[in-house]
C-alpha cells in the first residue's frame, strides 16, 4: 500500500521540481519555519522544544559530576542522543534504536562535537578523577521529514540556555554548591544543514514527502566562522563533485541565517 | 578526538609524514579475489595496517520474507571488528559505530548495484576487519565492491574508497590510525571512477571551504589509485596465471 501512495508521491514531487517548484511552495534553498522556545523542562539544566515546519523535537540537558574517560582526563563529558517517540510517527515502535536511529543520534553528537562548540577543558574539577559532563538528549515528538537538523538546533539551542551548577571537591567528591550556576563555555554555535537530492535537483530541508523520494542526502555542519565541521552523506544513490562543492555554499549561506534565529530564540 | 600531546612529527619540514610518506601517497594497498571457497564472492585487502575479509552470498532467498522487494532486490550489509583486530579487546557485539558504518557502506555500494536485476532476493555482504588501522572503512568498501564484482552481482561500475584528511594544517591523502588520532581532519569519501558520482562522504574536524574543496579532489584522487589495484586484483583472479 505505502510503496504505491509513495510512488504517486515521487512522480507528483519531481515533476513540480522540474517545473521548479517544491510541494509546499518553498524555494529550493528555503528552510521551513524554525521556532524554538528554550526552558521548557525546568527541571532540566537545559532545554529547548524547537518546531521545524511540523518536525518537533523536545531535547534536555542533564548536567552531573562524572568520571572522565581513560585517556582524556583533562575534559568533561559531552554525550547527545536521539531517539524517536512512538507518538511521533506511526511507523515508528518502542524498543531498541535501528540503523537510522543510531545513525541520527551519531550525527547530531558528531556535529555539535567536531565543531569544539563546548570547550571541555573548562569541565574538569579534578584531573583525571572528576570532571562535569553533559549529557543531551534530543526526542523527537512529532514526525515531518529532517531530523538531522532538527534535533542539531534542539540540542544547541538547549546547550545554550542551560546553566551549569557548581561543585567543589571535599574529600576527594565532588560536592554540590547549592543555588551557585554558571554560563557553559561555548565557542562557536555548530548548524546542521541538510540537503536532499532528487534527480538532478538539491532541496534544502526536505519535509516528509520529499524526504520519501530522495535519492541521496547530505548533512553539513559549519561553525561561526563559516567552516565546515562535519559532513554526512545518506541515502542510496550519490552527488557529483560539483554537487558537492554547491551544497557546502549552500550550508554556509543557509547556515548562517538559522544562526541568527537561534541566537535570538536561544538566550 | 583526542588532541594529546605526543612527541610524533606528523610533518616535517621537507614534508615527509609519520610513516615515511608524501602528501599525496596512499599506504601499502594489496587485494586479493576469490579467496574464500564458500562465499559466492570474496575478498582480502591489506590497506595499510588494515587486515580485512569480505564475503558476498547471494542473490537468494530472503530471509525474513516480509523484507523482500517485489520489483527489486535488496542489498544488506555487515561491518564487523574481530575482538583482537585493536589494541584494548574489543567487545564482539557490534557497536553503534559498526552500526553506522555498516550502514554507510551499504549506501555507498548500493548506487552501484543493479537491484533491479534480482528481484525478491538479497544479497548479503559481510565484512570482517582482522586488524584494523586509520581508514578501515575505506579498505572495508574497497574489500567488499571488489566481493560483489567477484560474484558475478551484475554492477554499473567499481566502487572505490580512500580517505583524505586535513594534518599540521596540510590537506594530506591516505590518513593513518596516528594522524586519525593527532590531526584535524578526516574524509572519507567512496567514488564511482566511471560514473563520477560520490557516493559516501564523511568529515569529522573542522576545513575552510577552501580546504574542503581541496580535500574532496584529493580523496577522490586517491579513489582513482585504489581502483587501479581493484581492477588488478579481478583481472589477476579471472585471468591470471592461476585462473581456471
Amino acid at each position: 500500500m505505502s510503496n504505491i501512495l509513495d510512488e504517486l508521491k515521487k512522480k507528483k514531487v519531481t515533476s513540480l521540481l522540474n517545473d521548479g517548484q517544491r510541494i509546499d511552495g518553498r524555494a529550493f534553498d528555503e528552510p521551513r519555519h524554525l521556532t524554538i522556545d528554550v526552558g521548557v523542562i525546568p527541571k532540566a539544566e537545559g532545554s529547548a522544544r524547537i518546531r521545524l515546519g511540523d518536525t518537533e523535537v523536545v531535547c534536555g540537558v542533564k548536567i552531573q559530576p562524572d568520571k572522565p574517560f581513560p585517556d582524556l582526563g583533562d575534559r568533561g563529558i559531552f554525550i547527545c542522543t536521539a531517539e524517536i517517540l512512538p507518538l511521533a510517527d506511526p511507523s515508528v515502535e518502542p524498543g531498541p534504536p535501528n540503523e537510522e536511529v543510531i545513525e541520527l543520534a551519531r550525527v547530531v553528537d558528531r556535529g555539535i562535537r567536531e565543531s569544539g562548540m563546548i570547550d571541555l577543558t573548562k569541565l574538569v574539577l579534578q584531573k583525571n578523577k572528576s570532571v562535569i559532563g553533559l549529557f543531551v538528549d534530543n526526542s523527537v515528538t512529532d514526525y515531518d521529514g529532517n531530523l538531522f537538523d532538527a534535533c542539531s538546533y534542539a540540542a544547541v539551542s538547549s546547550i545554550l540556555s542551560c546553566r551549569i551548577p557548581k561543585w567543589e571537591i571535599k574529600d576527594d567528591a565532588p560536592s554540590l554548591v547549592e543555588g551557585e550556576y554558571s554560563e557553559p563555555p561555548i565557542t562557536t554555535i555548530p548548524v546542521s544543514v541538510t540537503m536532499g537530492r532528487i534527480g538532478n535537483h538539491v532541496i534544502v530541508d526536505p519535509n516528509a514527502d520529499e524526504w520519501a523520494c530522495m535519492d541521496a542526502r547530505i548533512t553539513i555542519t559549519t561553525n561561526a566562522s563559516g567552516n565546515i565541521c562535519a559532513i554526512q552523506k545518506g541515502g542510496s544513490n550519490g552527488f557529483t563533485q560539483e554537487q558537492l562543492f554547491q551544497c557546502a555554499k549552500t550550508s554556509i549561506s543557509t547556515g548562517a541565517k538559522i544562526r541568527e534565529i537561534i541566537k535570538a530564540q536561544g538566550k | 578526538m583526542g588532541v594529546k600531546k605526543t612527541d610524533i612529527v606528523l610533518l616535517d619540514d621537507k614534508g615527509i609524514r609519520c610513516d615515511g610518506r608524501k602528501i599525496d601517497e596512499p599506504r601499502r594497498i594489496m587485494i586479493k579475489a576469490g579467496v574464500l571457497k564458500n562465499a559466492s564472492g570474496s575478498a582480502y585487502i591489506e590497506f595499510g595496517e588494515n587486515k580485512i575479509l569480505a564475503g558476498v552470498f547471494g542473490p537468494r532467498d530472503v530471509h525474513p520474507k516480509h523484507l523482500a522487494n517485489t520489483d527489486r532486490g535488496i542489498l544488506r550489509c555487515r561491518y564487523h571488528m574481530q575482538p583482537f583486530s585493536v589494541g584494548e579487546r574489543k567487545n564482539p557485539a557490534p557497536s553503534r559505530r559498526e552500526i553506522e558504518i555498516s550502514k554507510v557502506i551499504k549506501e555507498a555500494l548500493e548506487p552501484a548495484v543493479m537491484l533491479e536485476s534480482f528481484p525478491r532476493t538479497v544479497v548479503d555482504v559481510f565484512i570482517e576487519i582482522l586488524q584494523a588501522d586509520g581508514g578501515s572503512r575505506c579498505a572495508a568498501l574497497d574489500a567488499a565492491a571488489v566481493a560483489l564484482a567477484d560474484a558475478g552481482i551484475p554492477m554499473r561500475d567499481m566502487v572505490s574508497a580512500c580517505a583524505a584528511g586535513k594534518v599540521a594544517d596540510t590537506i594530506v591523502l591516505d590518513i593513518n590510525n596516528e594522524e586519525d588520532q593527532e590531526g584535524q581532519a578526516d574524509m572519507p569519501v567512496a567514488y564511482m571512477p566511471n560514473l563520477g558520482k560520490v557516493t559516501l562522504i564523511q568529515l569529522d574536524g573542522v576545513l575552510t571551504p577552501e580546504e574542503y574543496e581541496k580535500c574532496v579532489n584529493t580523496a577522490i584522487d586517491g579513489c582513482k589509485l585504489v581502483y587501479e589495484v581493484q581492477k588488478k586484483a579481478l583481472h589477476e583472479k579471472f585471468f591470471g596465471e592461476n585462473s581456471q
